[in-house]
């Protein structure tokens, strides 16, 4: 054989998102077609656009499917308990308030056993971004009824159908206080990317809902087919209307999804209330937590 | 509940057997809101930060924030308090009359009863010492009724003799709401005056000694 | 290292139990709190609540005690030394996230001010009888530190040691007080700040490339890394390998899980501290802790002035157990009385490790209020009779 033709294999190129990821961790757990590995892609490019320092990100997540989330992005991540994540994150940004603090879960972990965390991180604005994946089904668990399930869709514990109406997680969200609410699906990849983006810059309890698909379970129980069937639901069905009413904007079975961004406001957060009461109250007196946190050097 | 544990926990209004413990036990009660456990913190704290003493007070809390009986209650003794409670009182302080009816039956039989003598109408017993002061009144007429509770702490101070009067005045200065220790020192002078001048007993040796029997 | 003065109260105070655990937490360089209110334990957030904003502290109410234990576990991963405080009720619903704590090794501390339970109980009246819960109250294999004051003075001291020990062993404390000790006031020293030995977090001098976070560095106990200084770990409470990572083998699961029990059972002699009185020559011993062991104090005395060779010993840090002292104990007097206010939780861990040798006698109680001495003093004669 004629030595000239064995060439070096071209290189491969580097995914413009491995330096995010743990790549040593790779292959993920997640099933082929299912929404979750997408939103971990656009997170790490609008971390990457954004170009925040990393070293200052934390990324909390809860328990279930979209609660591996944490583990597979080289940041300080932490895979906390089902349904804790939102107050982890708080304890994180209370104890370092210099960090970014972001919250990566799914619909079963921080609104139904975690429900009662995110309206009160959202009506105290504090300041986390905090990115719902929503496939309106547990999971990792096998397909239970999830406190977003649509009426009539069938979960493993509704075998006959969901007769319990679900949440509109945007005005849950937006009706506790939060002052950034948005709603994408995964086929929606660079207007997710850019909402991630934009919540960064923003401040206190922003939130993102991502509507995703599970073919292994909620798509399977309900007879719609594949992943890729789940995209072309989206590209028919979703619909973007910036600024939309809340109210109106909650997800029946198989029906039209709203999207787009339907609150960007600016409200203290937390932490600026507490600086300002006290600065006010205690005036000199006040010392605030440092950035860096209430660390004890030697 | 055994009778052993009522007596213990001073709740079923007898005096129990004394402890095998020299100490004196005192019962400030009065209802919610007049400022019962600041008496109790005041003569305790005069006791244990400037009067030389261990002083032990425990409040008794009810579901109840305002208007229903209310007590603290204090164990001094010049040597170590082991047992927390009180098993019957050396020196009953009542500045309501529901508190009164509650825990007069623990008073020992040579105990000493200082009431606020508009509000609470005592029985007197016999080998009991009972002294009144119109502790509200007084209050009042330094303008602010609030007070009550530290014209009924001077009153205590002149009557026993418990600890020094600058031990506590002391503790009245440092326990009272800042900008208002004048007014609470006046007041706790009016009690203490009013002890000198109105209340003809002696002042009362009220350390009890080590119960006989109890100890060998 | 020495206490920060910001958060010490030097001088003579008239204080309650808990506003000096709330003291001791502050002086020990607790700079995070959360929490949520619960009798009878609420007058420790309260003090600090008032005294944080002055020092660089952050109070937070949290919505449950779910919340504030999750919170007070994420805080103190920025190195932030953290706490919360509770009572019965709400030590159940922090069982969860303390077992995060515990798999995650994060350094904290839990005050339970211990009320008559079960359920809602007695929640102004004081009990014993979470003392079983503290150390198997989160499902798994692990193990704490328990601590029990008896005195404000106490409460005080050891909430400072309590942090101490967690920052030591990256695990969190429970500071088992009780509602009588929380409600009582005495008088409670603090003394200067340059008296005070506090032990700082200690953070790991690798390199962001060769740290691992739960890689062993000579000792059981791995070395800690903050979130925000650039390490990017990660952890779980999922069983996990030394870089954190969850896996899923009975290999993985014996390392880890050995290693948070040995790690406090293997220390335990340095972690380990009882108070003892007239033990070498005692015919009987009393076993007690809490604010028992003031009443048992008494009558022990009261058994002494009737001939009976009577020593104390007090449980001051509660877990892990002093088994060996228990043992040699065991060995030789003529019975071991243990009072508390539970029908029977360390009386049976002093059964077990009596093995027999000695009889053991239980003086239990539903709580609501103290023992008698008396009680205690029956029970300590009817014990020097049988061994006789």
């Amino acid at each position: 054989m004629n030595p000239d033709l064995v060439r070096d294999p071209l290189p491969m190129p580097e995914h413009p998102v491995t330096p995010y990821l743990r790549m040593e961790r790779i292959p993920h757990v997640w099933c082929p077609g299912c929404g979750i590995g997408t939103v971990v892609k656009c997170f790490a490019t609008a971390l990457e656009r954004t170009g925040v320092d990393l070293e200052k990100v934390s990324v909390c997540s809860g328990i279930g499917c979209s609660g591996r989330t944490a583990g597979y992005l080289r940041l300080d991540g932490f895979h906390t308990t089902h349904g804790r994540a939102i107050p982890f994150a708080t304890g994180l940004k209370l104890g370092r308030p210099e960090l970014l603090v972001t919250v990566v879960s799914g619909d079963g972990d921080l609104v139904g056993i975690g429900g009662n965390h995110f309206i009160h991180a959202a009506r105290r604005n504090l300041d986390l971004l905090v990115i719902l994946i929503n496939n309106f089904i547990y999971g990792m668990t096998g397909g239970q009824n999830a406190p977003t399930t649509p009426l009539t869709a069938r979960s493993s514990t509704m075998p006959f159908g969901n007769f319990e109406p679900p949440f509109n997680l945007p005005h849950l969200a937006a009706s506790s206080g939060a002052p950034y609410v948005a709603r994408w699906t995964c086929l929606h990849i660079r207007r997710l990317t850019w909402a991630i983006e934009e919540a960064i810059g923003r401040k206190g309890f922003r939130f993102i809902e991502v509507i995703a698909p599970c073919p292994t379970l909620y798509s399977r129980l309900n007879k719609l087919g594949t992943g890729l069937n789940g995209m072309r639901f989206y590209h028919d069905n979703a619909e973007i209307r910036h600024g939309a009413d809340t109210r109106d904007v909650a997800i029946g079975f198989q029906e039209p999804i709203l999207c787009g961004k339907f609150v960007d406001e600016e409200r203290p957060t937390f932490s600026e209330l507490m600086d300002s009461h006290y600065g006010e109250v205690l005036g000199d007196e006040y010392v605030a937590m440092p950035p860096e946190g209430g660390f004890l050097h030697e | 509940m055994s009778d052993d544990r009522k007596r213990a926990a001073g709740d079923d209004g007898r005096a129990g057997a004394p402890l095998a413990e020299a100490r004196t036990e005192i019962r400030i009660t009065g209802f919610g809101g007049q400022g019962v456990v600041l008496a109790g913190h005041i003569i305790g704290r005069a006791c244990a930060i400037h009067g030389g003493k261990q002083a032990t007070m425990i409040q008794s809390f009810g579901p109840e924030a305002r208007g229903s009986a209310c007590s603290a209650t204090l164990v001094v003794s010049d040597g170590e308090v082991l047992y927390p409670y009180i098993r019957g009182t050396d020196i009953l302080v009542a500045m309501s009359s529901e508190g009164y009816e509650k825990y007069r039956d623990e008073l020992r039989d040579d105990g000493v009863l200082l009431f606020e003598q508009d509000l609470v109408h005592p029985t007197f017993k016999q080998g009991q010492k009972s002294v009144g002061v119109p502790s509200t009144r007084i209050a009042e007429s330094l303008g602010r009724a609030i007070v009550q509770n530290i014209v009924m702490v001077g009153f205590f101070a002149g009557v026993t003799g418990l600890v020094p009067e600058e031990a506590m005045r002391a503790a009245v200065g440092g326990s009272v709401p800042a900008g208002t220790e004048e007014l609470n020192l006046k007041a706790f002078a009016e009690g203490l005056d009013y002890a000198r001048h109105a209340v003809t007993a002696p002042t009362l040796e009220l350390r009890r000694p080590p119960a006989e029997g109890v100890t060998v | 290292m020495k206490a920060d003065p910001a958060g010490v109260l030097t001088g003579a105070h008239y204080l309650d139990g808990d506003f000096a655990c709330g003291e001791g937490a502050m002086a020990a360089g607790c700079r995070f709190v959360a929490g949520y209110p619960i009798t009878p334990s609420t007058e420790v957030v309260e003090r600090i609540a008032r005294r944080f904003p002055t020092m660089g502290g952050s109070f937070i109410q949290m919505e449950d005690e779910l919340a504030s234990m999750a919170a007070v576990v994420g805080a103190s991963w920025t190195g932030t030394k953290s706490m919360t405080v509770t009572s019965g009720p709400g030590f159940s619903l922090m069982m969860e996230n303390i077992g995060l704590a515990a798999m995650m090794e994060t350094p904290c501390v839990v005050v339970n001010v211990q009320r008559g339970g079960p359920s809602t109980g007695l929640p102004t009246m004081v009990g014993q009888a979470d003392m079983m819960q503290a150390r198997w109250g989160s499902h798994g294999d692990y193990e704490v530190i328990a601590l029990s004051p008896q005195s404000p003075q106490e409460a005080f001291d050891l909430t400072v040691e309590a942090f101490n020990l967690s920052e030591t062993y990256r695990v969190p404390v429970m500071f088992m007080m009780d509602e009588c000790v929380g409600h009582m006031t005495e008088r409670v020293v603090i003394p200067e700040p340059d008296e005070i030995e506090v032990v700082p977090r200690r953070v790991t001098e690798k390199s962001k490339e060769d740290y691992l976070p739960y890689r062993l560095n000579g000792h059981l106990v791995p070395d800690f890394a903050r979130a925000g200084d650039g390490y990017r770990f990660h952890t779980t409470g999922l069983t996990h390998d030394e870089r954190g990572y969850p896996l899923m083998s009975a290999e993985c699961q014996e390392a880890c899980v050995h290693r948070l029990v040995e790690k406090i059972l293997g220390a335990a002699g340095e972690i380990e501290h009882v108070e003892e009185e007239a033990t070498d020559d005692a015919e009987i011993v009393v076993i007690s802790y809490g604010i028992t062991s003031r009443v048992a104090q008494l009558a022990i005395e009261m058994a002494r002035e009737r001939g009976i060779a009577t020593g104390s010993l007090r449980l001051v840090v509660v877990w892990p157990f002093p088994e060996r002292r228990i043992s040699e104990l065991a060995g030789r007097v003529g019975g071991l009385v243990v009072p508390e206010l539970n029908y029977g939780q360390i009386s049976l861990e002093v059964e077990r490790i009596a093995a027999g040798r000695c009889p053991v006698w239980h003086i239990g109680h539903g709580g609501g209020t103290v023992h008698d001495p008396e009680t205690i003093l029956e029970t300590i004669l009817e014990a020097a009779r049988a061994a006789a």
